[in-house]
């Protein structure tokens, strides 16, 4: 009998439930009438004591990816006097509707801006900020903001090929030390990526140009794990790369697994997002990084100004975002001085990695279709995937005044030549 | 006296099975749990986060309010994951694959959503869409009846079976992500979401309104759908019979392979669906982390008893549970998930064992020796 009550209290709380949403979604289809007004248009001037941030991020403070945002976002506040009790901040988002729903619990708290850090959030971001146009939505990684042309939604990353670049001086020097000690040793690097994707490609390209740069003979072979984020497959390719007779590994990927097998075997590894000196004292040498401080800095004094906010925005070594930790006792003699050099050239933009002089490029049938190259294979023409669309129609001519423009028609990196010297022993599956 | 002290060698208790419960003890007994779960919780926040617990409680219990929109949403969908495995468990097949089925469904809609369109952008949304949902619970259904079949045939086990077929629907997932995402990032773009492009938002179900309000009515009327077929249908007395005793539904007579087919075919029509809403009205992609809500479903079963009405109750009240302690992490800034994942185990745990004093009963062998040592005075 109880049962029987019950159930009949629960089917009509559920009816009476249905109805009374139904009928309320029916006046505000368009759901205007959500949006919780807040920042630009309201009359209240927003300032430093009322200003609310939103983070979201992919994983926690475990990954050495998001860890990378959320202590910036922390350090920004900091700098900028806002109290931290004024951001909202959701860890371990995944990329699927969960992001929209996060991102509109930010705005129903009252947040002005909202930054989210993975490359699969940007689309439910842009929902978002298609519903809620008095909130300013921020990503980074992501390519879509100068196609969506949004007022409030943009796209975030940094010109951290200059960065891997200079690290890659580092593992060159590095590997000529080791070949003056040792006749033996041939120079070839080892290299763990995630995805074969422009931004890791982008990346272990300037990080090989820059070896190249002080070791010309030097030759890399990279592995991909087909994760962003996979302690067990990062390590087992580091130790594969290894064996196969690399003698300097550096990596793409968030975990800490290449470094701790480079850390057994003894092999010098150079790092990217934040030092690993602590898993590896003995084999770390350099790491680059993009520091987002300046970025979250910008992002948040554009709103608090009420000025739009660049909706392409790429921090370079100038602004602070592009960083070269400091090197460490492993690297070998005068490496410091060789980076403090080259950071400053880029800062004077005298120095292009992607100088098509510093490398050839094999053309064929199933790689590098879209570029064209002169008879020593130096690089003349090259149609990047610049605009994101459906198709992955390359779209936008990058080779131009003898380099390749990296990170300047959009911010997220878009170079995937495939270049002479690098072998992809694999691709990402 | 000598008796006595035999009596002292027994244990300090034992338990006696405790068939008959009355409903009002059962639900004290789990009001019980929640509270000591509730003590628990706030000691152990008072010691790691430091802050006053009261505080700590306040942003447990209004994170799931944040946004009702979403809590709805939230609710409807755990509950349609609980609907699509009941049956089944009803039935005593133990299917852990709701996850998987799913994800295939969504792949499935996806993929009609993804090529239907391109092929032929001047084609009707509605055509799409119905093509999305037939794709959606094909997919489910061949990914939910493959177990069944060799479960009814070969009797093989059914848990780990269908466990299995969802890293193989996660495998079979990647491997499209990878074959349709020519950047190479891994990452499956929202399909149709190009501004400007003839497809443009098609095969998007409803993408101006509020996407709570599909979930919820689709939900309701699942609910409403199980609890007749359980309660009043053939079928479902003949899933009752079959659970209870496989030989007594064969010497009633009872086709049990095609009681399990049958039922497991509604598994997956029901994934199918839940797959469906995934592509066309809530993440319009697909990646190995769109639903996942199979594994709390069993839990939201289980916590029912399998009542399909009784499970509104429990999915609202997981996912109370777990938005308000995702709402202590940020509030607190613990910038960690693990915070969350402790609260709902915690809770998890003391419910779950509470279950063990409804079914059993707890006799307290000292109190006997003190009222047996009286009567012997």
């Amino acid at each position: 009998m109880n049962r029987k009550i019950l159930s009949l209290i629960l089917a009509i709380m559920m009816i009476v439930s249905v109805c009374s949403f139904v009928s309320c979604g029916g006046n505000n289809t368009n759901s205007e009438g959500n949006t919780v007004q807040t920042g630009d248009n309201s009359s209240q001037k927003l300032d430093k004591s009322n200003i609310k941030i939103g983070l979201i991020t992919l994983h926690d403070d475990s990954s050495t990816y998001d860890k990378n945002f959320i202590d910036a976002m922390y350090r920004a506040l900091e700098n900028l006097g806002i109290d931290k009790s004024q951001l909202v901040m959701y860890t371990g988002i995944p990329e699927t509707e969960e992001c929209y729903n996060k991102a509109k619990d930010c705005v129903n708290q009252g947040c002005n801006v909202v930054f989210a850090d993975s490359f699969g959030h940007e689309d439910f971001l842009i929902q978002a900020a298609m519903e809620f146009k008095d909130v300013r939505f921020c990503h980074g990684t992501g390519t879509k903001a100068h196609t969506v042309k949004l007022d409030n939604f943009s796209n975030a990353f940094a010109a951290i090929y200059e960065g891997r670049y200079a690290a890659g001086i580092a593992a060159g020097m590095k590997l000529n030390e080791m070949m003056e000690k040792d006749s033996s040793v041939k120079p070839v690097m080892g290299y763990v990526g995630a995805f074969t994707y422009a931004e890791v490609m982008s990346g272990y390209t300037s990080f090989y140009l820059g070896a190249k740069s002080v070791c010309p003979d030097v030759t890399m072979k990279v592995k991909f794990t087909g994760s962003w984020y996979d302690y067990d497959k990062e390590k087992a390719a580091a130790e594969a790369l290894i064996s196969d007779g690399c003698v300097l590994i550096s990596q793409h990927a968030d975990s800490y697994g290449a470094p701790e097998a480079c850390e057994a075997l003894g092999v010098p590894n150079v790092s990217y997002n934040g030092s690993t000196e602590s898993t590896g004292p003995n084999t770390y040498i350099v790491s680059s990084k993009i520091d987002w401080t300046p970025y979250f800095e910008y992002m948040i004094n554009c709103t608090l100004n009420g000025e739009n906010i660049a909706q392409d925005y790429t921090g370079t070594v100038e602004t602070g975002s592009v960083v070269v930790l400091e090197v460490s006792k492993n690297a070998a003699e005068g490496t410091q001085k060789a980076i403090d050099d080259a950071m400053e050239a880029f800062r004077q933009g005298t120095l292009h990695v992607f100088d098509v002089n510093n490398f050839t490029v094999t053309v064929d049938d199933t790689t590098n279709a879209s570029a064209k190259v002169d008879a020593d294979g130096h690089l003349t023409s090259y149609l990047a995937d610049v605009d994101t669309d459906e198709a992955f129609e390359k779209d936008t001519e990058a080779v131009k005044d003898g380099y390749f423009h990296e990170s300047e028609y959009r911010s997220a990196p878009y170079f995937d030549v495939e270049i002479d010297g690098i072998q992809l022993l694999d691709r990402s599956y | 006296m000598t008796d006595i002290k035999k009596k002292s060698h027994e244990p300090l208790f034992h338990v006696s099975k405790n068939d008959a419960a009355p409903v009002s003890k059962s639900i004290t007994i789990r009001i019980i749990a929640i509270a000591v779960a509730l003590v628990i919780i706030g000691i152990l926040s008072f010691v790691l986060i430091k802050e006053n617990p009261i505080e700590i409680f306040k942003a447990l219990f209004t994170g799931a309010f944040i946004d009702v929109g979403t809590l709805i949403q939230n609710t409807s969908l755990l509950l349609m994951f609980g609907l699509a495995v009941v049956p089944a468990f009803k039935m005593k097949y133990w299917n852990m694959g709701a996850n998987g089925q799913v994800l295939v469904g969504c792949l499935a809609s996806i993929a009609c959503m993804k090529f239907i369109p391109a092929a032929n952008p001047e084609i009707d949304n509605n055509i799409v869409i119905l093509c999305m949902l037939a794709a959606g619970i094909a997919a489910s259904v061949i990914w939910a009846i493959i177990p069944a079949l060799f479960k009814a045939f070969f009797n093989t086990n059914e848990t780990l079976f269908t466990l299995m077929m969802n890293y193989i629907a996660v495998a079979v997932v990647n491997y499209f992500v990878f074959v349709w995402d020519k950047s190479g990032s891994g990452t499956l773009k929202t399909v149709n979401f190009s501004f400007g492009s003839p497809t443009f938002r098609k095969g998007w179900l409803f993408p101006d309104s509020d996407k709570y309000i599909i979930t919820l009515v689709v939900a309701v009327v699942m609910t409403l759908f199980t609890a007749i077929y359980m309660r009043y249908s053939k079928h479902g007395f003949e899933v009752c019979v079959v659970g209870e005793s496989v030989n007594t539904a064969k010497y009633v007579g009872i086709n049990v392979k095609k009681v399990i087919v049958r039922t497991l075919v509604l598994s997956g029509i029901f994934c199918g669906i839940i797959g469906f809403l995934y592509a066309s009205c809530l993440s319009h992609t697909v990646n190995a982390d769109v639903g996942g809500k199979g594994f709390t479903a069993i839990l939201v079963a289980w916590l029912a008893g399998f009542d399909p009405l009784v499970m509104v109750i429990t999915s609202f009240f997981v996912v109370f549970i777990n938005t308000g302690a995702e709402n202590v992490s940020n509030v607190f800034h613990l910038n960690s998930n693990d915070y969350a994942n402790i609260v709902v185990g915690i809770i998890f745990f003391c419910i779950i064992g509470c279950e063990f004093f409804i079914r059993y009963k707890v006799h307290f062998n000292g109190k006997k020796l003190k009222s047996a040592a009286k009567e012997a005075e």
